[in-house]
């Protein structure tokens, strides 16, 4: 397989960061109260990813090893605000449904995770394509989230009705408890199906680099 | 006085960090495994917001806003919060051996805890002034270890429980935190103010 492909695949099937991984784990709970959401969600953090991904690693012979983690949060952080502009001037709507985690993509695991993990040790388009991987899979796990939270508590589907009329929408799936029961019933499902991820111990274990990004395997996790 | 005080109550109950607002999610499922290691995360979460929300508000009031140069904000925030935890854990290191030793561990580990810049944008965004911006701070970090030791709680009871094979991990915490959501859930009816 193309090595730019693989890495697409890698990131949306074999490591997807929101079911593999358990990364971002804000966002995931935070925003997918409907699809839309989601994509809008899951795109601008694809958009920082990507962009991202291609600087630091561009930089990365630059950059003093000292100063490596400040140097990528001042990358992921000017991105990030350039995202929160364009969003304010050309999706005013989107942007006040996403309001605080915007901002808040700036201490999303994914991206510094990505940026340690991968970016810092290989050349630029290939780290680019990395971003778009996993950008793509999160931005998947996030319509799936927000679809089924939607469904269930409102009865729609990117906003467009799907269910009979005599269907009573469960209120609460769009509301903050029902974030915590979909996530835990798709984790147990991949615990069932023995799919490989962070929660059941079968992923494959990261380098701990400052924040490895994994929180499940923290080692604050056993402490 | 009234007004401070409907700040802290709904910071730390009504909107509760973690259980509505869904931020620092990783280290509430992470750390709470034992009610004494959870707990020391909590007081170093409260060490650290109070500490980062004053130093944010204080730039935000007398450098960003005056110069106009508020859509710094993130980049601002994030820089000063991380140089903010290293800071604190060196002087505290130096000076505070005894607090050192209970909250040293989990210093580092909160300069990715999105709860700490989620304050910071809060307090811009909802235009708190300086007390509004502390106090506000300081609910928050209360209700996060309010809900991590009562979560962490509940976890170590569940210990010896039979739990469904799929269920066992992280899937039972979700659940847990689901139900404690939905209890937070009851403040939302409180008559404040």
């Amino acid at each position: 397989m193309n090595k730019y492909v693989e890495r697409i695949y890698n990131g949306v099937w074999k490591e997807n960061p929101s079911f593999v991984q358990m990364l971002g784990l804000c966002p995931t709970l935070a925003v997918t109260t409907s699809a839309t959401n989601g994509v809008g969600m899951g795109l601008s953090t694809t958009a920082v990813l990507v962009a991202a991904n291609f600087l630091v690693s561009a930089l990365r012979n630059v950059i003093p090893e000292k100063l490596r983690l400040p140097g990528e949060i001042v990358v992921v952080a000017s991105l990030v605000t350039i995202v929160d502009m364009l969003m304010e001037g050309f999706t005013p709507d989107l942007y006040s449904a996403l309001g605080i985690y915007i901002p808040l993509i700036v201490v999303n695991c994914i991206i510094l995770g990505r940026a340690e993990a991968y970016a810092m040790k290989n050349p630029p388009l290939i780290s680019a394509f990395d971003g778009i991987g996993m950008g793509l899979g999160f931005t998947v796990a996030l319509i799936f989230i927000g679809g089924i939270r939607e469904l269930l508590g409102a009865g729609t589907i990117f906003g467009i009705t799907v269910t009979p009329a005599s269907y009573t929408p469960i209120s609460i799936f769009i509301l903050a408890p029902g974030a915590f029961f979909v996530l835990s019933i798709l984790t147990a499902l991949q615990n069932k199906l023995k799919a490989p991820s962070a929660t059941n111990g079968s992923a494959k274990k990261k380098k701990k680099s400052g924040c490895s990004g994994d929180c499940m395997s923290c080692p604050s996790h056993n402490a | 006085m009234v007004d401070l005080l409907i700040i802290a109550i709904s910071s730390a109950l009504v909107s509760n960090v973690v259980l509505s607002q869904f931020l620092g999610i990783c280290s509430f499922v992470g750390v709470s495994k034992k009610v004494s290691t959870s707990a020391g995360m909590g007081g170093a979460v409260i060490f650290v917001i109070t500490i980062a929300s004053i130093v944010a508000s204080l730039i935000y009031e007398f450098v960003l806003a005056p110069l106009g140069l508020d859509w710094l904000n993130t980049i601002v925030f994030i820089l000063v919060i991380a140089a903010l935890v290293q800071i604190v854990e060196m002087f505290l290191k130096k000076c505070m051996v005894s607090l050192y030793n209970a909250l040293g561990v989990y210093l580092p580990l909160i300069t990715t805890n999105c709860a700490v810049l989620g304050v910071a944008l809060n307090n811009v965004q909802y235009e708190y002034n300086f007390i509004q911006s502390v106090v506000n701070g300081v609910g928050t970090a209360v209700g996060y270890t309010i809900s991590i030791v009562l979560l962490a709680g509940i976890r170590e009871h569940m210990e010896g429980n039979d739990i469904p094979y799929n269920f066992q991990g992280s899937p039972i915490v979700l659940v847990t935190a689901g139900l404690m959501a939905i209890a937070f859930f009851g403040f939302s009816g409180l008559q404040l103010g």
